[in-house]
């Protein structure tokens, strides 16, 4: 027995009820998505990616009016002029202020991107949960047309539609654009939605709530869209820079938005031509926007999944320990 | 007796996200000879991560020792260093895990699995390998080993994985096995055949056993000593005999009031523990068990009680052991 | 198994025809004929010749089925541009090309990517996983028109023995395989990454580590060996990405490859080449796509029984 304690008989007395506190929650409960903000905060890359995309976003909206040359504004006494004080990020071979074009070309890549990504969304979500809600048969038909759909290489539906559109005398507008990127580009998020709904349909909680009576819709409302939203959100936010990647690929290859609209894409490929007669800054600086918008996207989309996952993170954390 | 393994204060933290958590808090047992000990204990108690500090097999970090000693043979392994660890794992101490259907590498044939701890240490010759292969197998009755050693764990129902993972534990002789909650995972007639294995195989092989599990019913079956942890805390040792016939520690016998036995009267029924563990990011100064124990005194919740031995064999931490808890209790009735 | 890779073959050659009729529509619904906006005025029996030449002077169903049958021939007929070669002709000299850029900027993405990934993985928030997570965002994010002009702008430009662009010598597949190969490399560094942690916290490690085998025998025999099947898996769209790709850098380095062809047939409106190349390429990827999934099921014993399960 210890002899480090000086025993006294109250200390033998049975313990009173206020001394156990087992039902004390020692650490605090946050709600789901202040907690989903928390981590994303703490998350450096992520809120960098965020800053930049608030900046872009801003600069893509109100850029335009800077300068005070209009990105049509051709000045054929100044052509091909490197940045300086009046032109700050140089002026083109027709003598059109960069500056202008430039932020009106990230709004469209910046357009084009999240719309894309939005079609994809709205048809995949509703694809994919239509297929994981019908009968296998159903959903296995489903789900082979789709299979067939996406390995279509998209970038070859892509050109060919861009081709066919631009020749019919419109222009590749931004409305062909974004079709034949939405075309194929849907299936990854209908595969994804119908993988969740699939599983959590399966899932404990979702039966046992079908066995006291809840009907497939309130399933699917109460149940069902509040657990896959948050991969589908991380999704959504991974989609967008594969959109205004695919954008600034066409626009590099000449498929872009009809001149003398720019998008960064087209921008990047007009720099190319004067690249060879020494003028890198015509493609360093939308080339360096797309890359960072890019950046931002993709350091957000993996920000929030890492936040979204606290289930996952918290379960490894504990795992690590309990488990060895 | 000789004494195989001496574990001495042993205290492992995590160091996580959220803090410190104390997994194991000055833990100290033997394991002698060509003996069964079990470790009895309710999940994150802390027993797996002593099996694990025994085979140096904690991440590290997140984990770390605070104190102790862990001699195997006289020699702290702690001090140890990768290499020299990597001469005694697999060879003098081996280990089975809980789960036959996640321990097996999926895409690695069985028989390279089983042998594959060999073939480095013996240099063995692929023929030799084979042959081994075959024969522990054999040992652990595998049917049909010659065409089993070729084929993939997915192709092997749990009992038969769990029989492999014995085979990959025993396969280089090893002085002791850690037994990681062997049959938790399987259906209950699978149990008791792959407990029967295990008896038959240390009998023939003179391996001393560390065995993890929370149920009693295993325990009762295949060891000769019973340590109970709780809350990465020590609280009663002994012998079968002594645990079961005269458990002193309140958990203990709360622990043994949850399962069910032959000679229970009708009347009787099962108990549960109410409540659940401390939790072990800041854990309590006093009696971990303290919020659960119906038995609990004042001086609980304040201070750690130490060792008691009842027996040369047994003992409890627990302050009803203290004289004056019973004359407490008694001057209380009068 | 055989099961599986006729169903495969089946839904391939569905997926081809799916290809080749919106190929042939498209083409087909585009506005006036080819060679009506030529700049000079073509006499009529010269351009009654040529409508014949091509077959424009039939119905369209006719004209279908005469280009699946001659698809199926392995002939993709005349290129409207060029006088002096087939489309065929044409495939034949650019895709050689094409495929050793494409092959040596995927050998390259193979070899540092998963390598990339598993050792940042090995390293966990510490400083060789930074680095290599650092290098794996840049290459997502860095399109590789960007990664091209800038090799070119900042190699090329300074480093004598290096090439802006041609072909011909090895020297000249530098910089636009290691252009390419970026993107492939960065997700493959990436989903090693995340396969690698995943793996590393399986029961099996564990029991490999207590085997007593050597550090390395557990990351190369174990890790490595297991985490390395999803990198498989996205091989067939990675090789889809390459393409993608080398349309782009063929046009940045001046490559003759099938890249180039295809954008200058888009340049010049060139249908029949235009047609040709795309049902070329979607027959090569829908090839590649069906070679890396029975591959797979070769690689990954688990597949193959669930596959005979069915």
């Amino acid at each position: 027995m210890r002899n480090d304690i000086a025993y006294t008989k109250e200390m033998f007395e049975k313990a009173p009820q206020e001394l156990r506190d087992s039902e004390k929650i020692k650490r605090p409960s946050i709600k789901y998505w202040a907690d989903v903000w928390r981590r994303l905060k703490q998350n450096k890359l992520a809120m960098t990616g965020l800053v930049l995309l608030i900046i872009l976003t801003i600069m893509s909206i109100i850029g335009t009016q800077i300068s005070g040359y209009k990105y049509y504004e051709q000045n054929l006494k100044k052509i091909n002029v490197k940045p300086n004080k009046e032109y700050w990020f140089g002026t083109d071979e027709l003598g059109r202020d960069l500056f202008s074009r430039t932020w009106l070309g990230t709004r469209y890549s910046l357009i084009i991107g999240i719309l894309a990504a939005l079609i994809d969304f709205g048809i995949g979500v509703l694809y994919g949960g239509i297929a994981g809600m019908a009968s296998p048969k159903v959903d296995s038909i489903m789900m082979r047309i789709a299979e067939v759909i996406y390995s279509i290489p998209y970038m070859l539906v892509v050109v060919l539609l861009s081709v066919v559109f631009s020749e019919a005398g419109a222009g590749t507008s931004m409305f062909v654009l974004i079709l034949a990127m939405t075309i194929t580009g849907w299936v990854p998020m209908a595969n994804l939605v119908r993988g969740q709904v699939l599983q959590l349909k399966e899932s404990e909680y979702s039966l046992a709530s079908e066995s006291i009576g809840a009907s497939k819709g309130w399933i699917l409302r109460k149940h069902i869209m509040p657990n896959t939203l948050g991969p589908i959100l991380v999704n959504l936010t991974l989609t967008i820079p594969v959109a205004i990647f695919s954008e600034a690929t066409l626009g590099f290859l000449g498929l872009g938005l009809q001149p003398p609209k720019p998008s960064l894409g087209t921008l990047a490929n007009d720099g190319l031509a004067v690249m060879p007669i020494g003028l890198f800054y015509q493609i360093l600086i939308p080339a360096v926007l797309i890359s960072i918008l890019m950046f931002s996207f993709n350091v957000l989309g993996d920000g929030l999944r890492d936040a979204l996952d606290p289930r996952l993170r918290k379960q490894k954390e504990v795992e690590k320990w309990r488990s060895c | 007796m000789e004494k195989l393994l001496e574990v001495k204060d042993l205290a492992v933290s995590f160091q996580t996200f959220f803090g410190e958590v104390e997994a194991v808090r000055g833990v100290s047992f033997h394991v002698n000879k060509k003996e069964t000990v079990a470790l009895v204990g309710e999940s994150g108690c802390g027993k797996s991560v002593t099996a694990s500090s025994i085979m140096q097999l904690l991440p590290m970090p997140p984990a770390f020792y605070k104190s102790g000693q862990i001699l195997f043979e006289g020699e702290d392994i702690i001090k140890k260093s990768e290499k020299e660890m990597q001469q005694i794992r697999g060879s003098q101490i081996s280990m089975i895990f809980q789960d036959p259907m996640t321990s097996l590498n999926p895409t690695m044939k069985i028989g390279k699995q089983i042998v594959e701890g060999l073939v480095k240490n013996k240099k063995l010759s692929p023929s030799e390998a084979e042959k081994k292969a075959i024969d522990m197998l054999n040992l652990v009755s595998v049917p049909q080993p010659e065409k089993r050693i070729k084929q993939y764990p997915h192709e092997f129902s749990g009992g038969m994985r769990q029989r492999v993972m014995i085979a990959i534990a025993m396969v280089s002789n090893p002085k002791l096995l850690i037994a990681d909650e062997p049959t938790t995972a399987l259906d209950v007639t699978v149990q008791a055949q792959i407990l029967d294995l295990m008896k038959e195989i240390q009998n023939q092989f003179d391996t001393s056993i560390i065995l993890i599990t929370h149920d009693l019913g295993v325990v009762a079956d295949m060891s000769d000593r019973v340590i109970v942890m709780y809350a990465g805390q020590l609280m009663e040792e002994g012998t079968v005999y002594e645990i079961f016939k005269n458990p002193k520690h309140p958990y203990t016998r709360k622990l043994l009031g949850s399962v069910p036995r032959l000679d229970m009267d009708r009347s009787e029924s099962l108990h549960s523990i109410e409540g659940t563990p401390p939790d072990l990011y800041a854990p309590p100064k006093g009696c971990p068990f303290f919020d659960r124990c119906d038995e609990a005194m004042v001086i609980c919740k304040e201070y750690m009680p130490e060792r008691e031995y009842h027996t040369d064999t047994h003992y409890s931490c627990c302050w009803l052991n203290h004289p004056m808890a019973k004359s407490v209790a008694e001057g209380s009735v009068v | 198994m055989s099961k599986y890779v006729i169903k495969r073959l089946a839904m391939a050659i569905v997926t081809l025809w799916v290809i080749i009729t919106i190929t042939f529509i498209l083409m087909h619904s585009v506005p006036g004929d080819p060679f009506a906006n030529e700049n000079k005025r073509i006499p009529e029996a010269v351009y009654q010749n040529l409508l014949k030449k091509y077959g424009l002077d039939k119905p369209y169903s006719q004209q279908y089925l005469m280009y699946l049958k001659n698809i199926a021939r392995g002939d993709f007929g005349e290129s409207m541009k060029s006088n002096t070669e087939t489309v065929n002709e044409m495939i034949a000299r650019g895709f050689p090309v094409s495929a050793s850029l494409g092959l040596q900027a995927l050998l390259i993405a193979l070899i540092f990517g998963p390598a990339l990934g598993a050792i940042a993985a090995l390293y966990q928030n510490k400083f060789p996983d930074y680095i290599s997570m650092i290098i794996s965002i840049i290459g997502v994010s860095v399109p590789s028109f960007v990664m091209g002009t800038f090799l070119i702008q900042f190699v090329a430009r300074k480093v004598n023995w290096i090439p802006i662009g041609g072909w011909g010598e090895w020297r000249h597949t530098l910089l636009p395989s290691i252009a390419l190969a970026m993107m492939p490399l960065a997700q493959m560094a990436r989903l090693m990454r995340s396969s690698m942690l995943e793996v590393i916290g399986q029961d099996y490690i564990k029991t490999a580590k207590s085997k007593g085998i050597s550090k390395s025998a557990v990351i190369l025999k174990h890790s490595v060996r297991n985490a390395i099947l999803p990198i498989v898996s996205i091989l067939g769209t990675t090789i889809s990405n390459l393409l993608v790709g080398s349309f782009v850098i063929e046009k940045i380095f001046g490559i003759p490859g099938l890249g180039m062809f295809f954008t200058t047939s888009i340049y010049n409106r060139d249908y029949t080449l235009i047609m040709g190349i795309t049902v070329f390429y979607a027959i090569i990827l829908i090839l590649m796509l069906l070679f890396v999934d029975v591959a797979y099921t070769l690689i990954d014993p688990r597949i193959r029984l669930t596959e005979e399960g069915r």
